[in-house]
């Protein structure tokens, strides 16, 4: 690992810093679109872009990248960058594990600084029912060698300072957990598939796909390509693109926001959590506050995307975050946004063929965690598409169990917030 | 020299960070708010959202009445936590 990639180096001035390794991105100055693809992925965002990546890695040639829009427009733009190994489950523990590791190198392999921080995950619990349901998740990561402990109301006072720990009964830490800045991360996939010949289409929307043959015809708003495969890496916008080419997805768009403070200077270690409300707040390597809470799930029977910022957030969330930390009463809120979880009926992602659609593969449904996720999804996911034996998450997640009777709910992800 | 020429104060973006956006693709306001960080301080674009958007269209060899200004994102100037905390509905 080199310097720059340390959370302990300091942290440049701007996100051009960052960039400034960069030697090639991806801009709205794209390149011409091909005749066809062996693999077209629709949708440049982290998955889409990694899974592009981790194609061309293996030799894969003829990969296209569509998006509608430009790269950080979608949620891979507008999340926290939360990357977490405490979940309730051994499957999502290890690979959680393993993009950690994959994250950690990230900006040494891909030459781009992803202003990574692992100051600890700390999750607060209200009720002895959530300390019961931590204290069994804490055993099964212990289990997977991770190094999180419950500790004590006052312990997680000890751990940060500022917080009014009055009406917490328990909580949870893991040291190892951290913080990554999302948009390099783009930058860094795109630049390494196109290195390696990846073309990636910004502005350019999908507007219709069919099968032609043993191939899909996909039209865009800058022409027309086909594609021996087709890879739709949307997010919540995949239910869109699925009926494109006549296959149903049953995920749903939940609009979470977001909103960041002005800089301050370094004072908060880890991610903290609230179990109960899912108020979640770190502060990144440029000093801000960056954090955001539920909000009751809006009625959406068309299932809209929705991306505009409500003052409901803003002061639902300030006030959690007060009553949290009180002394962060004078700090200013400098913006907000908003982006969609990609939620899908159980919670847990969707991969693998569309069902009904063979060579329509889809990855959606992550819920909120798609970005943290997205390097060792992808890393198996290109795997699959190369021919070798699927991850285990192509059974646990695969797309027709909704309609197969679904897997076992012990099996079920209950660790879905921060 | 374009290198000293800072646009965004708050940010610490220069002439050369917003050349060298252009000249990697970035031709867009809102793509280039996201490779430089520009607009993202506490000003949020307010005092140098013309200025890049000159910078922009000098470099891309763009008409600047092509240029959309990015999505501006509320609150209109920086509040305090509390002041937002006391009008939210116990």
């Amino acid at each position: 690992m080199t310097p720059s990639s340390r959370s302990s180096a300091p942290a440049p001035a701007s996100a051009a810093a960052s960039a400034a390794a960069s030697a090639s991105a991806s801009g709205s100055g794209s390149p011409a679109l091909p005749a066809h693809a062996e693999v077209a992925i629709i949708g440049a965002g982290v998955m889409g872009l990694a899974i592009a990546y981790n194609l061309a890695a293996r030799g894969q040639k003829r990969i296209v990248v569509l998006d509608a829009h430009y790269l950080a427009w979608g949620a891979s733009g507008r999340n926290g960058g939360g990357v977490r190994q405490q979940w309730s489950t051994e499957m999502n523990v290890r690979l959680m594990q393993e993009s950690m590791e994959i994250c950690a190198h990230f900006a040494e392999e891909m030459g781009i600084n992803v202003w990574m921080r692992r100051g600890g995950y700390l999750f607060l619990a209200r009720t002895d029912a959530a300390v019961a349901r931590l204290t069994r998740n804490v055993a099964l990561q212990n289990r997977c060698d991770l190094p999180t402990r419950m500790i004590t109301p006052d312990e997680a006072q000890a751990l940060v300072p500022e917080l009014d720990t009055a009406p917490f009964v328990g909580a949870c830490y893991n040291a190892s957990d951290g913080i990554v800045f999302p948009w390099p991360f783009l930058w860094g996939y795109a630049r390494a598939a196109q290195k390696r010949a990846v073309t990636i289409r910004t502005g350019t929307e999908v507007t219709a796909i069919e099968r032609r043959g043993d191939d899909f015809r996909i039209a865009t708003s800058a022409g027309t390509l086909t594609a021996g495969r087709v890879v739709c890496a949307a997010g919540a916008w995949s239910p869109r693109i699925a009926r494109l080419v006549g296959g149903a997805l049953p995920d749903r768009p939940v609009r979470h926001e977001i909103l960041s403070t002005e800089p301050l200077k370094p004072f908060l270690k880890p991610m903290v959590s609230v179990i109960e409300s899912g108020l979640y707040v770190s502060q990144s390597l440029r000093g801000e506050l960056v954090g955001g809470v539920s909000l009751p799930e809006e009625d959406n029977p068309d299932g809209e995307v929705r991306l505009g910022a409500r003052l409901e957030f803003l002061t639902t969330m300030a006030r959690g975050l007060t009553e949290l930390m009180p002394r962060l009463g004078h700090v200013k809120v400098v913006r907000q946004w908003a982006g969609p979880y990609d939620v899908s009926p159980d919670g847990d992602p969707i991969v693998g063929t569309l069902p009904g659609v063979p060579g329509f593969y889809v990855v959606c449904g992550f819920g909120g965690h798609g970005f943290m996720m997205a390097p060792v999804v992808a890393r198996h996911y290109a795997a699959y598409l190369c021919g070798e034996a699927p991850h285990p998450f192509f059974d646990a997640w695969r797309a027709d169990r909704f309609t197969t009777g679904g897997t076992p709910a012990p099996a079920r992800e209950e660790m879905t917030i921060g | 020299m374009s290198r000293k020429v800072i646009l965004c104060r708050c940010e610490d973006v220069t002439l050369a960070d917003v050349q060298r956006a252009v000249k990697l693709g970035y031709r867009d306001l809102e793509e280039v708010k996201r490779y430089t960080g520009f607009g993202t301080g506490p000003c949020q674009g307010k005092e140098c959202l013309r200025e890049i958007a000159c910078a922009i269209a000098t470099a891309a060899g763009r008409d600047p009445a092509t240029l959309a200004p990015f999505t501006s994102r509320p609150p209109l100037s920086p509040t305090e936590l509390g002041v937002l905390a006391a009008a939210s509905r116990k």
